[in-house]
C-alpha cells in the first residue's frame, strides 16, 4: 500500500517536475519585452536666435542617463515629422550602452518653439551648438576642456543631415554617425542625372567615377514631388493626413525607432497632443497653411509645386541645409549609414557626402543596410556597428571600428515571396581615402531604336515607387517593375556568364531624337521645359521575371534644346546593390512618366537610340552574412535522426534479460503444501520433474494494487508441479485473472515473485515463450480468417513453422472448414476454441486457460476436460481458472482456492474432499446407525438429518464405516462425502472474513 | 463419466491428444528451440497483418483517386488564366500536377493518414485484445513498438509515394512531361524536376513525422482506435490553427506546423534550404520527444485491454 502510494506519489512528483521545468525554460528564454529603465530627466533647453527669430527658440529636450558618470555625450536627432519622443528606444540603447544621450524635439517639432527651415545652418545648427554648449556645463559629461565636451552625434534623416552640419560646424563634435541623409537637398528633391554632351567619360567602355556611387547632380532637376509633397504635409497639416506623415517619419531616430517597419516608427504618432504641431493641423484666416514650416521655405516649396521646376529661392534655401557645404569642415570620423531602399535620399548622396568628408582626411566608413525610406530601420547589425563606432571613438573603449564597405544585397525572389539577402563586404569604400577605384565593366546592350511617349497631362504614369511604402508592397512589386506600354524603352544585355553585383551607380550614354508630336507642332510649352525622362537599371531571369533596382528611378532632364533634334547625354543610372545572376541579362529601360515626379504634362515623342554598352560599377565584397542554411540547426537535424535511427535499431534488440528466480531452487526443492505425496500418489511417473526438478510456475507473496487502493490481489502463492492439470478456483472478482496477467508479464505485480521454470517473469521475459495462454477471451483480428490469424500468430513467435503443430491445435479447435472464414463471423464458442488453439500453437510446457470452457456446448466442454487431461499426461502441464466448482472437480487433479486476493487453499482435489472425512449414509434406523459409528475409534461429531446421517469418520476409512454398519444388520441405502469440493469451498470463503488463511487445509 | 453424447469434432480433438509428442527439449537459456526475442513479430508479418486490413487498401485506394478526380475537376478549367500559384499551373506538367495535389494534400489528408497509420496501430490491437498475447508471446514491449512504428512509416511513406507517383503517372499521361513552371517563375526539366519531386516527398514525410509521433503516443495511452487518431488530427489543426495568430509572433516558430509548407523551398534554384532545415528539426524534434514518451509509457504500462 505505501509503495503504491510512494509510485502514484513520484508520478505526480515527475510530472510536478515536468511542468516546472517546461516553466522555468519559458521565463528564461521568453523574449524580453522591458528591460530595464534608464534614468532621464526632461529640460527645456535654450536653442539658438536665428536671423529671423525675436528670441532664442526653447528647445524641449530629454537627458537619458547611463548608470556611471560622468560618460561621453551623444546628441540624439530625430528625423522629420517626429519629435524627442520618437528617438526613445535609439536613446535608452545608448544609454545603456554607457553614453548621456540628450534627445531634443527640433524647432518646429514636438514641443519646441520656433518655425522649421529644414535644418538650417542660420537656424536648426545653431541650435544644436547651444546644445553641446549645455553638455559642456555638465558634470555627467565628459569634458575634453573645458567648454569642450566628449560628444558625438547621430540622428537619422532629418537628423542625420543635422549631425552632418553640426560636425562641420563645430570641431567639439567627436564622432558622427548620419543615417539615411542627405548631401545637397537640392540634389535630392530636383534630381537630373544626365551629363549632356559626349564627354568621353563613361560613354563607352569602362570608365565612370571612381566612387561606386557618384552620380551627376546636373543643374534645373526633375521635382521629386510625391516624397516632397509627403514631407511637407506632415508638417503643414499634422496629423490631418495621417499615414502620409507618419510616411516620413522613418528616420524618427536612427531610422525610425524599434518598430522596424518604415518609418513607421511612429505608431502612436509622436506628435501625438503634441500641442506645437497640432496648432498648426487648424488653418485659420490669418494662417498661410504653412502650419510650423518656416514661411519662406513654405513659399518657396508652393512655387515649386507649382511649376515643378526649382527657382533660386528655393536654390538658395536648399543650399543653405545642406550637408555639402561644411562636410568638408568635418573632422570627426564619421560612420555614413545609407538605406538601399530609399527612394527619398538614395545611395548617391552618402557618395557625395563620404567623397566631401575623406577629401580632408577625416576617416570615413560607408554602410548600405537593406532598408531606408522605403524599407525600414537599420538591422540589429549595422545598430551594433553604429554604436561600436560611438563607443571607440567617443568612449575610448572597444576594437577599432572597420572602415570596411558594407551592402546588402537580395537574390531572387523566392517561394515564400521575399529575396534571398546577404551582406557583402569590400575592405573599403572604393575611391576614396585611396582606396582603390571601384571596378567598372562594360556590359554591352542591345536594343533596336524604340519609341516611347509622353502622354498628354503626364498620366498615366509609371509607378515605381510609392515613398515609404515600397517595402510593404509585397503584392505590388510586380506592379511597380512594370512599365507603362509605349512609355518605355528597354536595351538587355546578353545573359550574363557569371553572377555579378551592381554595385553603386551603372553609368550609360543615349541618344534622344524629338518626334514631332500634337504639341510641338501646336508650339507649346514643351520646349520650354526639355523633354524629362526616367532611367532604371534592373536584371530579367531566364523565365522573363525582371527586378528593377530597389523600385528607384534616375530622372533626366535634357536641355530645352534637346526638343528637336538629336542629343546624346551620359546618363548615371539609380545607385543600387543588384544582383545580375549567371544567365540573367541586365536591362536599362527609359521610361517618359514617373508619378513620383513632376514630368512634363506636354505630350511629346521620343526615338531613344544608341545605347549600346553600360559602365557598371562593382565593389567585389565577400560574403559576410551567414549562410542561409542553419549550420547548428542541420547538425543538429542529422544528429537527431541518426540517435533516433539508432535508437529504433537498437530497441528491436532490446530484450528481458532471463534472471533465474532466487529461490527458484529451494521452491522446488521445498514440498508444497501437498506437494510431498503428490507425484508418487498420482502414480503417473512425471520425467520432467524427474530430469529438471524446475517447477513450470511458482508464484510467492504476489500481490497487485492500483492506485486509488484496489487490492486486486493481496497475497497468492502457490506451485504448479509438471504434470498437473492445476485448477485455479476462486468466485468472480477473487483476483484469478489479474494473477494470469501478471503470470503473462502483462501487469507488473506491486510485490512479490513470480517464476516460470525458474526464471523470474517481467513484462516481456524470454521464458514467456514457453507458456500457451488464454485469458479474458479471445483476441484476433477481426479481417482475417481462423487460419490466417494462427499463422500470423506463429509467424510473429519467429520460431519455425514445423514447430507449430499447427494441423494438431486445428483439429483441437474442431471448426472444420469455418477456419477459412473471417474471424469477425465466428460465433462467441468458435472464437473460444480457436483461442484455445492459439494457445496450444506450438505445444508449450505450460497452458495457462482462463475459463476455457465458458461459451462452449456440452460435448464440446467434454471433449476439452479430456484433451487438457491428455495434454498434461505428456508431461507438460495446464493450469485452468475457474469460478465453478464442478469444472475444477471434474478436469482438475489439483486446485488452489484463490479468494479476496489470497489463496485459502491448495492441494489434491480428492484430497481436499476426502481429509475433511465427513460421509453422509442413508441407513433405515439412524438412532442405531449413530451408535455403531460413536463406537469407532476416532470418528467425530454426528448429525441426524431424518434418515441421513453426517458423520466425520475423521481417520476412518469409509469402508471401514460401511463394513461396520453392515455387520450391524443396518441397511444403508446410500453413502457419499458429504462435503464435495463445493462445500470445502464454502467453508473456505465463509472463512476468510474472519482473517488471513495461508492456504493449507491439512 | 464417459460422454453420453458423441460429437465428431470433440472425437477428433481427443484423437489428436493422442498422437501428441512429448516436450520438446528446451535449449541451454531455457527457451524452446528456435525462440529468439529479437527476431518476434518480423516486420514482414506485420505489414501482412496490417495489409489485410480493409482500411489500410481505401487509404491507399483514396492516394490513387485523388489525383484522378483532381485531373477530372482541372478539367473544368477553360484554360490558362495567368495565375502564379501552384494550383493555376497544375496543367503545366506531370510534376506541376503532382506538387499540386501535394499542395492540397499536405496540411490535412496526409495528417489524416499519418495518424491513421501511427494512432490505430496499437490501439486497435489493445481494441481486439490481441495486443496480450503479442506481448505473452513474448514480443517484447519496446521491440513491438519499434516494429509498429516502423510498419506505420513504411505505409504512411507509401501512401505519400503512392499519392506522388499517382499524380505524376495521371499528370504525365494528361499534361506530358513538360519542365515544371513555379510560382515564381522559374522552370526546370526532366530530372531535375523529378529529383527535387523527390526532395519535396522526402520533406514531407520529415515533416509528417511530429504528427506521427504524436499519434503513436495517443496510440499506446488510449484503447481506443478513434481516440488516438482523432486526438493527433486534432492536435495537428490546432497547431495550424495558432499559427495563423500574428499575435503570437515569434512564438509560432516553434509550432511543428510552421514550416508545413517548407517543401515549396525546393522549387526555388538553388533550393532554400533553410525552412526544410528548420521544419525537419523541429519536426524531428517532437517526434522524439512524442515517441520516446511513448516507448516509455508502454513499456511501463499495465496492460489490462
Amino acid at each position: 500500500m505505501r509503495a503504491l502510494l510512494g509510485s502514484r506519489l513520484r508520478r505526480w512528483t515527475a510530472l510536478v517536475v515536468a511542468v516546472l521545468i517546461v516553466a522555468a525554460a519559458a521565463v528564461i528564454f521568453w523574449p524580453r519585452s522591458t528591460e530595464t529603465p534608464v534614468a532621464t530627466r526632461d529640460l527645456t533647453l535654450p536653442g539658438a536666435k536665428a536671423p529671423w527669430d525675436a528670441a532664442p527658440v526653447q528647445l524641449d529636450s530629454t537627458l537619458y542617463l547611463p548608470t556611471a558618470t560622468p560618460a561621453p555625450a551623444v546628441i540624439l536627432a530625430h528625423g522629420f515629422g517626429g519629435s524627442k519622443a520618437s528617438v526613445v528606444d535609439d536613446a535608452q540603447r545608448l544609454a545603456r550602452a554607457g553614453f548621456v544621450v540628450l534627445a531634443y524635439s527640433a524647432r518646429g517639432f514636438g514641443n519646441s518653439t520656433g518655425t522649421i527651415s529644414l535644418d538650417s545652418l542660420d537656424a536648426e545648427i545653431p541650435d544644436a551648438r547651444a546644445l553641446v554648449d549645455y553638455l559642456a556645463t555638465l558634470p555627467e559629461v565628459r569634458q575634453d576642456k573645458p567648454g569642450d565636451p566628449r560628444v558625438g552625434v547621430t540622428g537619422g534623416s532629418y537628423g542625420g543631415a543635422l549631425s552632418l552640419m553640426l560636425a562641420g560646424t563645430d570641431p567639439r563634435i567627436d564622432a558622427v554617425v548620419p543615417v539615411i541623409t542627405w548631401n545637397s537637398l537640392q540634389a535630392a528633391l530636383f534630381p537630373n542625372s544626365a551629363e549632356v554632351g559626349a564627354t568621353g567619360q563613361g560613354s563607352d567602355g569602362a570608365a565612370g567615377p571612381k566612387t561606386p556611387a557618384e552620380v551627376t547632380a546636373g543643374a534645373d532637376g526633375v521635382f521629386k514631388k510625391y516624397w516632397t509633397a509627403s514631407l511637407v504635409s506632415s508638417v503643414v497639416l499634422g496629423g490631418a493626413l495621417g499615414n502620409t506623415a507618419q510616411v516620413d517619419v522613418g528616420p524618427g531616430g536612427i531610422g525610425g525607432g524599434s518598430q522596424g517597419g518604415s518609418g513607421a516608427a511612429t505608431t502612436g504618432d509622436p506628435n501625438g497632443g503634441d500641442s506645437g504641431t497640432g496648432a498648426a493641423t487648424v488653418p485659420s484666416d490669418r494662417d498661410p497653411g504653412c502650419g510650423r514650416l518656416r514661411l519662406e521655405v513654405c513659399a518657396a516649396y508652393a512655387r515649386a509645386a507649382d511649376t515643378g521646376r526649382i527657382d533660386d529661392a528655393l536654390t538658395k534655401l536648399l543650399t543653405r541645409s545642406s550637408p555639402s557645404e561644411v562636410a568638408g569642415a568635418i573632422t570627426a570620423p564619421t560612420l555614413l549609414v545609407q538605406g538601399e531602399q530609399d527612394t527619398l535620399f538614395p545611395l548617391d548622396q552618402a557618395d557625395a557626402n563620404a567623397r566631401a568628408i575623406a577629401a580632408n582626411g577625416t576617416t570615413v566608413a560607408v554602410d548600405w543596410y537593406r532598408g531606408g525610406h522605403d524599407g525600414g530601420a537599420p538591422d540589429p547589425e549595422t545598430e551594433d556597428r553604429i554604436t561600436g563606432w560611438l563607443q571607440h571613438y567617443l568612449a575610448g573603449t572597444g576594437p577599432v571600428p572597420s572602415a570596411a564597405f558594407r551592402y546588402s544585397v537580395d537574390g531572387g525572389v523566392t517561394d515564400n515571396g521575399r529575396p534571398r539577402t546577404r551582406v557583402l563586404q569590400a575592405d573599403a569604400y572604393p575611391g576614396i581615402a585611396g582606396a582603390p577605384a571601384v571596378r567598372r565593366t562594360a556590359v554591352q546592350l542591345q536594343g533596336a531604336d524604340q519609341l516611347v511617349l509622353n502622354p498628354a497631362g503626364g498620366t498615366p504614369a509609371a509607378i515605381s515607387s510609392l515613398p515609404g511604402l515600397s517595402q510593404a508592397s509585397g503584392g505590388l512589386s510586380s506592379l511597380l517593375t512594370s512599365a507603362l506600354p509605349g512609355q518605355s524603352a528597354t536595351f538587355s544585355s546578353a545573359p550574363f556568364d557569371r553572377l555579378a553585383v551592381v554595385t553603386g551607380s551603372a553609368r550609360v550614354r543615349v541618344t534622344v531624337s524629338a518626334l514631332p508630336s500634337v504639341t510641338t507642332t501646336a508650339g507649346s510649352a514643351q520646349a520650354a521645359t526639355g523633354p524629362v525622362l526616367f532611367a532604371a537599371i534592373g536584371s530579367r531571369n531566364s523565365a522573363g521575371t525582371v527586378t528593377m533596382g530597389r523600385s528607384a528611378v534616375a530622372p533626366i532632364r535634357l536641355p530645352a534644346s534637346a526638343a528637336e533634334g538629336d542629343t546624346t547625354v551620359t546618363v548615371d543610372l539609380p545607385a543600387v546593390a543588384l544582383q545580375v545572376a549567371a544567365g540573367d541579362q541586365l536591362i536599362v529601360r527609359f521610361t517618359t512618366t514617373d508619378q513620383a515626379y513632376a514630368g512634363p504634362t506636354s505630350a511629346a515623342a521620343y526615338r531613344i537610340s544608341g545605347v549600346t554598352s553600360v559602365s557598371v560599377p562593382e565593389a567585389n565584397g565577400v560574403r559576410v552574412s551567414a549562410g542561409e542554411v542553419p549550420i547548428g540547426t542541420l547538425i543538429a537535424l542529422i544528429a537527431l535522426a541518426v540517435l533516433a535511427t539508432v535508437g529504433l535499431w537498437i530497441a528491436g534488440r532490446l530484450r528481458h534479460r532471463p534472471r533465474p528466480a532466487p529461490q527458484a531452487a529451494a521452491a522446488s526443492g521445498e514440498a508444497g503444501p501437498d506437494g510431498g505425496p503428490d507425484a508418487a500418489a498420482d502414480g503417473t511417473p512425471d520425467p520432467a520433474e524427474l530430469d529438471a526438478p524446475v517447477l513450470p510456475l511458482t508464484i510467492r507473496n504476489l500481490s497487485k494494487s492500483y492506485p486509488g487502493g484496489v487490492h486486486a490481489v493481496q497475497d497468492v502463492s502457490f506451485e504448479v508441479r509438471p504434470g498437473q492439470v492445476l485448477g485455479l478456483l476462486g468466485p468472480n472478482g477473487a483476483g484469478k485473472t489479474t494473477t494470469l496477467r501478471m503470470v503473462m508479464g502483462l501487469i507488473r505485480p506491486s510485490s512479490g515473485e513470480i517464476a516460470v521454470f525458474g526464471t523470474n517473469v517481467g513484462p516481456g521475459a524470454e521464458i514467456l515463450s514457453r507458456i500457451g495462454s488464454f485469458v479474458e477471451g479471445s483476441g484476433f483480428l477481426p479481417h482475417l480468417s481462423g487460419t490466417a490469424n494462427l499463422l500470423n500468430y506463429w509467424r510473429a513467435t519467429g520460431r519455425p513453422m514445423a514447430d507449430a503443430h499447427l494441423d494438431d491445435v486445428l483439429a483441437i479447435a474442431g471448426l472444420g472448414t469455418a477456419v477459412r472464414r473471417r474471424v469477425k463471423t465466428y460465433s462467441q464458442g468458435m472464437r473460444q476454441r480457436l483461442a484455445i488453439a492459439q494457445a496450444m500453437l506450438g505445444l508449450p510446457d505450460l497452458l495457462l486457460l482462463d475459463e476455457p470452457t465458458n461459451g462452449l456446448d456440452p460435448p464440446q466442454i467434454h471433449a476439452m476436460r479430456e484433451v487438457l487431461r491428455r495434454y498434461a499426461g505428456t508431461g507438460r502441464t495446464v493450469l485452468v481458472s475457474s469460478h465453478l466448482l464442478s469444472e475444477v472437480e471434474q478436469t482438475c487433479s489439483h486446485v488452489v482456492v484463490i479468494n479476496q486476493g489470497r489463496t485459502i487453499a491448495a492441494g489434491r482435489v480428492s484430497e481436499l474432499i476426502a481429509t475433511s472425512g465427513e460421509m453422509s449414509f442413508t441407513v433405515d434406523d439412524p438412532p442405531a446407525a449413530a451408535a455403531v459409528l460413536t463406537a469407532i475409534d476416532g470418528v467425530g461429531e454426528i448429525e441426524v438429518l431424518g434418515d441421513t446421517l453426517q458423520v466425520d469418520l475423521g481417520r476412518t476409512s469409509p469402508a471401514a464405516a460401511i463394513a461396520a454398519l453392515v455387520a450391524a444388520n443396518i441397511a444403508v441405502s446410500s453413502a457419499a462425502p458429504r462435503n464435495r469440493l463445493e462445500d470445502v469451498f464454502l467453508d473456505l470463503v465463509g472463512a476468510t472474513g474472519t482473517g488471513p488463511q495461508q492456504g493449507d487445509p491439512a | 463419466m464417459s460422454p453420453v453424447h458423441h460429437d465428431q469434432s470433440a472425437d477428433a480433438a481427443v484423437q489428436v491428444m493422442r498422437s501428441l509428442p512429448p516436450p520438446k527439449p528446451v535449449t541451454d537459456s531455457g527457451l524452446p528451440p528456435g525462440f529468439n526475442a529479437s527476431r518476434t513479430l518480423p516486420v514482414r508479418v506485420e505489414l501482412g497483418r496490417q495489409f489485410g486490413r480493409r482500411r489500410t487498401q481505401l487509404v491507399l485506394g483514396f492516394m490513387v483517386a485523388l489525383p484522378i478526380i483532381l485531373a477530372i475537376a482541372f478539367a473544368f478549367d477553360t484554360g490558362d488564366d495567368g495565375g502564379t500559384s501552384f494550383v493555376d499551373m497544375a496543367q503545366h506538367s506531370a510534376t506541376n500536377f503532382a506538387l499540386t495535389t501535394q499542395f492540397f494534400s499536405a496540411t490535412f489528408l496526409l495528417v489524416v493518414v499519418v495518424s491513421l497509420f501511427f494512432g490505430d496501430t496499437v490501439a486497435s490491437e489493445a481494441s481486439w485484445s490481441s495486443l496480450r498475447y503479442l506481448l505473452a508471446m513474448p514480443v517484447p514491449r519496446i521491440r513491438l513498438l519499434r516494429q509498429k512504428f516502423v510498419v506505420a512509416g513504411l505505409m504512411s511513406l507509401l501512401a505519400l509515394v503512392v499519392l506522388t507517383a499517382a499524380a505524376w503517372i495521371l499528370g504525365a499521361v494528361l499534361y506530358g512531361t513538360g519542365s515544371v513552371s513555379t510560382p515564381t517563375g522559374e522552370s526546370f526539366t526532366g530530372w531535375g524536376a523529378i529529383g527535387r519531386l523527390g526532395i519535396i516527398v522526402l520533406y514531407l514525410a520529415v515533416s509528417l513525422i511530429w504528427v506521427a509521433g504524436l499519434a503513436f503516443l495517443l496510440s499506446v495511452s488510449t484503447d481506443a482506435p478513434l481516440g488516438a487518431v482523432g486526438g493527433a488530427v486534432l492536435l495537428a489543426i490546432l497547431s495550424q490553427i495558432l499559427d495563423q495568430i500574428d499575435a503570437l509572433g515569434g512564438i509560432r516558430d516553434w509550432l511543428p506546423t510552421h514550416y508545413s509548407f517548407a517543401w515549396t523551398g525546393a522549387m526555388v534554384d538553388p533550393i532554400r534550404w533553410d525552412d526544410m532545415v528548420r521544419g525537419g528539426f523541429s519536426s524531428l524534434c517532437y517526434a522524439v520527444l512524442f515517441t520516446g514518451l511513448a516507448f516509455w509509457r508502454f513499456s511501463r504500462k499495465d496492460i489490462t485491454s
